[in-house]
């Protein structure tokens, strides 16, 4: 197998584990539907947007839950905002764990909003990492002179 | 006059988010709009020429064209409906109260499927009402309601072809519509329906805009009831 038909396998395995591991939901093949000749990096623009945002509402977040007097409606603000980009990108464990953040701020329970914040972290740092490699490879696949294999 | 000449649509989109603007831009612009974006319903009306303090103002011309007093001519807004200062309701409640604006169709967007809110925007007089993530599909639907603004010009189109059917509209209004997720696979909003009816500008009259609004408050849940299946009430 050449290099390119290599990478391109290796970029399909990664693709289809990342569906089938629920950190990409459809979400994500609609976007990269959108992308085309006119804007060639609308994905990875997208997605840098979504990185930089969640780094912000991570740090809101912590910040929130570390006053005196926790603000819920503001904590739960940030976490809709989060669910709501994350959802927009496909990032599927992202906005579930943000879901259940949501029902502890309903709860005005800390220790669990605590707890959220922490697997919200945890899951958007695992969906970073996976689409930083998603990335990764397909500028490999570019760089050896192939096309990126579109998932049926 | 006919507005014939321009012959892209040009979209207002609402939205806090940074990520749905672009993905919204984009779905527009696919969809062969051209797109403007702004971050707030205080920056919409600003660019639509409302300042928020004019309510119906009587110096307004009952439009021929709405948009005369801007130097941009909007066929559609759609927008966001959680934001923070200005939800996308009280955008559509100002754009509905204002003479020169009211008649620019608006489509409201939300990541939370609440049939109240739903019907709300629709009552209000919102067109449409897509849940998030919007997708293409949702965005090919746009084109009907954006037909509207370019016929304007020859008549304002009346919404007096579904009167006969209000009242059955009035009692699927009331019934808690079929919770949205019963309807279909998916959660779509209830507004999925082809909408060929609202092109068309034969209905003559110089409708006076309150009108257009009771008809409208009608015409959204009618649909949802009509649509696919006509006959079915809800």
């Amino acid at each position: 197998m050449d290099v390119v038909s290599q990478l391109q396998k290796q970029f399909v395995d990664y693709s289809t584990s990342l569906y089938r591991e629920g950190f990409l939901d459809d979400q994500f093949v609609q976007l990269q539907k959108l992308q085309d000749e006119s804007n060639p990096d609308f994905v990875v623009e997208v997605v840098s947007l979504f990185f930089e945002d969640s780094e912000k509402l991570i740090n809101n977040l912590a910040s929130a839950l570390q006053q005196q007097i926790v603000d819920y409606k503001q904590v739960d603000a940030h976490v809709h905002q989060f669910k709501g980009s994350s959802s927009s990108i496909g990032a599927q464990r992202v906005k579930n764990a943000c879901v259940a953040f949501r029902a502890h701020c309903d709860g005005r329970n800390l220790e669990g909003c605590m707890r959220c914040l922490q697997q919200v972290k945890f899951e958007y740092s695992l969906v970073k990492s996976k689409l930083e490699t998603l990335f990764k490879l397909e500028q490999q696949i570019l760089a050896a002179g192939g096309s990126i294999p579109v998932l049926a | 006059m006919v507005m014939a000449t321009d012959s892209q649509f040009h979209v207002l989109a609402v939205d806090d988010s940074v990520i749905d603007r672009k993905l919204i831009e984009k779905l527009l612009k696919t969809s062969s709009c051209q797109v403007t974006t702004v971050d707030s319903g205080s920056k919409a009306l600003e660019f639509l020429g409302l300042h928020e303090d004019d309510q119906c103002d009587p110096k307004q011309q009952p439009s021929v064209s709405p948009n005369n007093h801007q130097e941009v001519e909007i066929n559609l807004i759609i927008t966001d409906y959680c934001m923070p200062g200005m939800t996308g309701y009280d955008l559509l409640r100002k754009i509905k109260e204002s003479s020169s604006l009211r008649n620019i169709p608006v489509v409201i967007m939300s990541s939370e499927n609440v049939p109240s809110r739903i019907n709300r925007c629709l009552q209000e007089g919102a067109e449409d009402f897509f849940l998030k993530p919007v997708r293409l599909s949702d965005v090919n639907k746009l084109k009907p309601h954006m037909m509207k603004t370019k016929l304007k010009d020859l008549e304002k189109p009346s919404k007096q072809e579904k009167q006969g059917e209000q009242p059955a509209a009035a009692a699927a209004a009331e019934s808690p519509q079929p919770p949205p997720q019963a309807q279909s696979p998916q959660p779509p909003p209830p507004a999925q329906s082809p909408q060929p009816p609202l092109v068309q500008p034969q209905q003559l009259h110089s409708a006076e805009p309150p009108q257009l609004q009771a008809n409208n408050t009608k015409r959204k849940a009618m649909e949802e009831g009509l649509s696919p299946d006509r006959t079915k009430r809800r």
